[in-house]
């Protein structure tokens, strides 16, 4: 064992040579190297974060909806900050003394030895100004920033906005700093990984005098900046402003979708605003105005409002009738208005008569086959049967579900199915009689435009539809995301859809149809009106349509609110819509005129 | 069995008194390094040096708990403390909470713990217990391949809570193996093993043309001079017999370990400990990850010079320069601030806390103790290598503290347990008669 002993000495031996070799490797470090030491003098380092130019957005013929201007903040480094000639400071910024106190307060509360942001968004003019005198204020710089900015004032539901980060994102999320800005809404929050580039980071070198001495380590350590992606949404900014302007004075919503693609074209809300109102350090002054209005001008009413149907709905009960068999082109109903309302017509001898005529009491004999289809012998159990698979059915449509929009604030919609109705009314305690009001699309439903729009967009397509959707490219890339190439099948045969289809054109072009006004001269325009009962108001006015009838190019909904029966107000307004895509102009300025002038705001609530 | 009632009698004063100076250093620095002119009073619970003079308290309490003990109790229940930190282990590895990409912590409501700092004085324990059992033989298999599952369980455990830099402190134990008969082969084989790895990643990367016809890459020219060089061996010592067969399997395994270099290092490490390796061999420049924290502490420690700047005249360790610089880089602090004169002070106090501890264990009856004695110099000097090395550029970037120095609750005590149990052990060496 004596020679594992003497092992201690060789442990002790290593010990000894590490200590040894670090204390040379110290000596060398702290007295003979001078590099260090050298380094530390210019070591006041500032790190400048290089914001990226956030992606531009155009529209799908390439105008350009959405570009950046530059800003910049002045910011402070507390504890470089030495005596100064305060006032001086305070005159080149253009604010008073106090202020300056307290932001340098604040600035010290936060860190004395981070850098906080002193002034936001100086403009380019004060900026030129400000930046040849900083020199003498040792402790300030200015960083650069962008602002966006919204050339055509319009979409800005579509678009949305950026805005500061709030601290729960920070948390989440590594990327974000807190100051930085992030899409809130729209496009911009949608697709904001895309858009916000890559934040790059500057290190400069800066001397006890406040003047930069070039970059440190020859910039090995900078980051680029990299520019966020340019993006093409679908719309059309022409047709989008046209809506807008048509939607004046009016509440409602448009929605035209491109059918062959389920590309939005346009996607109006109003009323609206002005984008540029929530840009920098505006929304903190425009945002409360803007979310207090009455009128709610931030909400989305394409997306986010929910009405019954009201008529439109007939085109799909027609379609789910046929496809269940219960019904054949052929079958005519009597208007046996004690079932439920109507206007007075001819009865309706098939399917393309009900359409064109709108004839209530002829879709509550084709929802009431729907429903009871004999496969049970308790009403009851037979009609729950029944919705059961009518929900199924109406939901292939994209009714009652969240489309997978790219926009993210987006409601479902909602068909009543059978658990529902068994928690309103109890098991077994309801039948057809109970909810026929579903036939004519009211009731306990309910739609969002741009449903209302995708089902127009799928009448023209006969029988399917690709999610709708905003985003037409990514610059550089060829990729959009894949679901929306897939199509989705609403699962009616084809066979079916003439005799819809050419009802919906007779419901423009024929005598007796519901909605003449849409009438475009040399397009065959198809159409249903709707009117969404409102229990708190005059009803709501509806049209949806698609044009033209053979190679549909453009399907639309249009909803105006307290405007009462559809082919009033929805319809004409549809059709010029249609007529501004399809040809670029518009025929009949009368049509025009009258929609222009029309106030639709300040009708009153009907008792 | 005199003097029983006294808890301090026979402990090694000059141990407490180097490990009170190390405590100390270490408080002093914290509050160097996150001092700012806005938090005046020390015990300024939301601040890291008012936090760590909590923990130096408790470190102390258990410092006084370990010597009321009887020594005999770490002897006994060696393998039972062993077995729950194993079973720790493995818990925070289901129910741990993940801090900076290391699963290794309990989170308890805004306090956090981290098992694998405790399996350190755990797995010393064990491996004195079951060394200092009758009839152990070092050169058997059977102790080698028992010893090495002893080191291996935790190790493995602490790995798979991606805490690499925890567990390459379980290597340290070759010294206790070596000092208790472990093969001086071994450890030169184990050396010859690093030094052909680091070697064929140097060259790997470079050509060679020869007569302007031939290239080689680096790690082929390597294999070519290690195969003639064993040719040379074989011819000069054709006389011995067998000689052949040694080089030649010596041969084969050395080309077999250049060969699998590019497997281990592009499939076997992560890319981040494959990028340190690199940037530490200066292979590839990394200003931005790592190269860049050495960097950063090294002008630190450079800019203190002989004398230093004086406490909390430091500039360099204030906030944005140095990372981490009251945990893993809390030396730049002392280099800066206390310049090579702090710096030798240091070394000089941690090199003679290793030898007193190999001193203080070389003379213990019990093997026992003896072997732990190593256990707790081993690993203490462990992280002082890698830890100072570190920032010193001469190690890779490996986040571990610095023994009673770093910041942070379970790296104290757990170094203050590891401690107390030797000098508790030391001080009944008397009463041991094995
Ligand atoms: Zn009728």
């Amino acid at each position: 064992m004596n020679n594992l002993n003497e092992r201690k000495f060789i442990v002790g031996l290593i010990f000894l040579i590490v200590g040894f070799v670090y204390l040379i490797r110290l000596f060398n470090v702290q007295v003979i190297n001078r590099k260090y030491k050298a380094d530390s003098d210019h070591n006041v380092l500032r790190v400048i974060t290089e914001y990226p130019a956030r992606g531009l957005i155009y529209d799908r013929k390439g105008k350009l909806l959405v570009y950046n201007e530059a800003a910049y903040d002045l910011m402070v480094v507390p504890r470089q900050v030495a005596e100064m000639d305060t006032l001086g400071f305070c005159d080149l910024l253009g604010i008073p003394y106090e202020d300056f106190i307290q932001k340098l307060t604040t600035a010290r509360n936060y860190s004395r030895y981070k850098p906080s942001v002193f002034e936001k968004e100086i403009s380019a003019e004060s900026y030129a100004q400000i930046q040849e005198k900083l020199f003498a204020y040792s402790g300030f710089y200015v960083q650069r920033r962008t602002l966006r900015k919204y050339p055509r004032k319009s979409a800005a539901h579509v678009l949305g906005y950026i805005g500061e980060v709030d601290a729960a994102t920070v948390e989440k999320n590594k990327y974000y700093k807190s100051g930085d800005y992030i899409g809130k809404s729209g496009l911009e929050l949608a697709y904001e990984e895309l858009l916000r580039g890559k934040r790059g980071v500057k290190r400069i070198l800066v001397d006890v005098h406040n003047r930069e001495k070039g970059s440190y380590e020859d910039g090995n350590l900078d980051t680029l900046a990299v520019t966020g992606q340019t993006i093409i949404t679908t719309l059309d900014a022409e047709l989008q402003e046209y809506g807008e302007l048509l939607m004046k004075n009016k509440k409602g919503s448009i929605v035209a979708i491109e059918p062959e693609t389920g590309e939005i074209l346009a996607l109006v809300s109003s009323p609206n605003y002005d984008p540029n109102l929530l840009v920098g350090r505006d929304v903190k002054k425009n945002y409360p105005v803007l979310s207090k209005d009455s009128l709610n001008p931030l909400f989305n009413r394409a997306l986010m409002a929910q009405y019954p149907p009201g008529s439109t709905f007939k085109t799909l009960q027609a379609l789910i009738g046929m496809q269940d068999g219960v019904i054949t082109e052929h079958s005519g109903f009597p208007c046996i208005k004690s079932y439920v309302g109507c206007h007075n017509h001819p009865a309706a001898q098939n399917v393309e008569q009900s359409i064109k005529m709108s004839c209530n009491p002829y879709y509550y004999s084709v929802f009431k086959r729907i429903l009871m289809q004999d496969k049970s012998k308790s009403i009851f159990k037979d009609s729950e049967i029944g919705l059961a698979k009518w929900n199924k059915q109406v939901k292939k449509f994209g009714l009652g579900q969240r489309l997978a929009t790219d926009l993210p604030a987006i409601k479902s919609g909602f068909i009543p199915d059978v658990n529902f109705y068994n928690k309103w009314y109890g098991e077994g305690r309801w039948a057809f009689s109970t909810i026929y009001s579903l036939s004519i699309g009211q009731g306990e439903i309910g739609v969002i435009p741009l449903q209302m729009a995708n089902l127009g967009a799928i009448l023209a397509n006969r029988g399917y539809y690709y999610t709708p959707h905003l985003i037409k490219e990514i610059k550089n890339t060829d990729t959009i995301p894949s679901i929306y190439r897939i199509k989705n099948d609403v699962g009616i045969e084809q066979k079916y859809f003439p005799p819809v289809i050419t009802g919906m054109n007779k419901v423009i072009e024929e005598a007796g149809g519901t909605a003449r006004r849409a009438k475009i001269d040399s397009i065959a325009v198809c159409g249903k009106t709707g009117t969404a009962q409102n229990p708190h108001g005059e009803d709501h006015s509806i049209f949806m349509a698609f044009a033209p009838m053979d190679s549909p190019k453009i399907a639309i909904a249009v909803y105006i609110e307290n405007a009462g029966f559809g082919g009033t107000w929805a319809a004409p307004l549809a059709s010029l819509m249609m007529e501004k895509y399809l040809t670029g102009k518009i025929k009949d300025q009368a049509k025009e005129t009258r929609i222009l002038e029309a106030n639709l705001m300040d009708v009153k609530p009907k008792k | 069995m005199r003097n029983q009632r006294n808890i301090f009698a026979n402990i090694d004063w000059i141990t407490v008194l180097i490990y009170l100076a190390l405590v100390l250093i270490g408080w002093i620095s914290i509050y160097a390094a996150v001092y700012n002119e806005e938090h005046h009073s020390i015990f300024d619970i939301s601040q890291r040096y008012g936090k760590q003079l909590l923990w130096i308290g408790l470190a102390l309490v258990l410092a006084i708990i370990i010597l009321i003990f009887e020594g005999q109790f770490f002897t006994s229940f060696a393998y039972p403390i062993y077995g729950s930190v194993i079973l720790l282990l493995i818990a925070v590895l289901l129910v741990g909470a993940e801090i900076k990409g290391a699963k290794s912590w309990f989170q308890i409501g805004g306090f956090a713990l981290q098992p694998s700092e405790f399996a350190k004085f755990a797995t010393g324990l064990a491996l004195a217990k079951y060394l200092s059992t009758l009839n152990i033989n070092m050169k058997d298999l059977r102790t080698k391949v028992i010893a090495s599952v002893i080191i291996g369980i935790p190790a493995v455990l602490i790995l798979l809570q991606n805490d690499t830099g925890s567990t390459l402190v379980y290597a340290s134990f070759v010294f206790v193996l070596y000092r208790e008969g472990l093969s001086g082969n071994i450890l030169l084989l184990g050396l010859y093993v690093a030094f052909l790895f680091v070697l064929s990643l140097l060259l790997r990367i470079n050509d060679f043309t020869f007569f302007d016809s031939i290239t080689l890459s680096g790690d082929q020219l390597l294999m070519i001079i290690l195969t003639m060089v064993a040719a040379l061996l074989i011819y000069w010592t054709r006389k011995l017999k067998k000689a052949w067969m040694v080089i030649s399997f010596a041969l084969i395994m050395s080309l077999g370990l250049i060969f699998s270099v590019d497997y281990i290092f592009e499939k076997v490490l992560e890319p981040h400990q494959s990028k340190r390796i690199n940037v530490l061999l200066g292979i590839e420049s990394d200003p931005h990850g790592a190269g860049y924290n050495v960097n950063q502490s090294l002008i630190a420690i450079g800019s203190g010079e002989f004398v230093g700047k004086g406490f909390l005249q430091g500039t360099q360790t204030k906030f944005d320069f140095v990372p981490e610089q009251s945990t893993d880089f809390i030396f730049c602090t002392i280099g800066e601030e206390w310049g090579f004169l702090g710096s030798f002070f240091l070394v000089a106090l941690y090199i003679g806390l290793f030898l007193r501890i190999i001193f203080l264990a070389e003379r213990q009856r019990s093997i026992f103790s003896r072997i732990y004695g190593y256990a707790v110099a081993s690993i203490l000097f462990f992280h002082f290598l890698i830890n100072i090395g570190m920032t010193i550029g001469l190690a890779p970037v490996i986040g571990i503290p610095l023994p009673f120095i770093s910041y942070g609750g379970s790296s104290l005590w757990s170094f203050t347990i590891l401690l107390f149990i030797f000098i508790k052990l030391d001080s009944e060496r008397i009463n041991v008669l094995r």
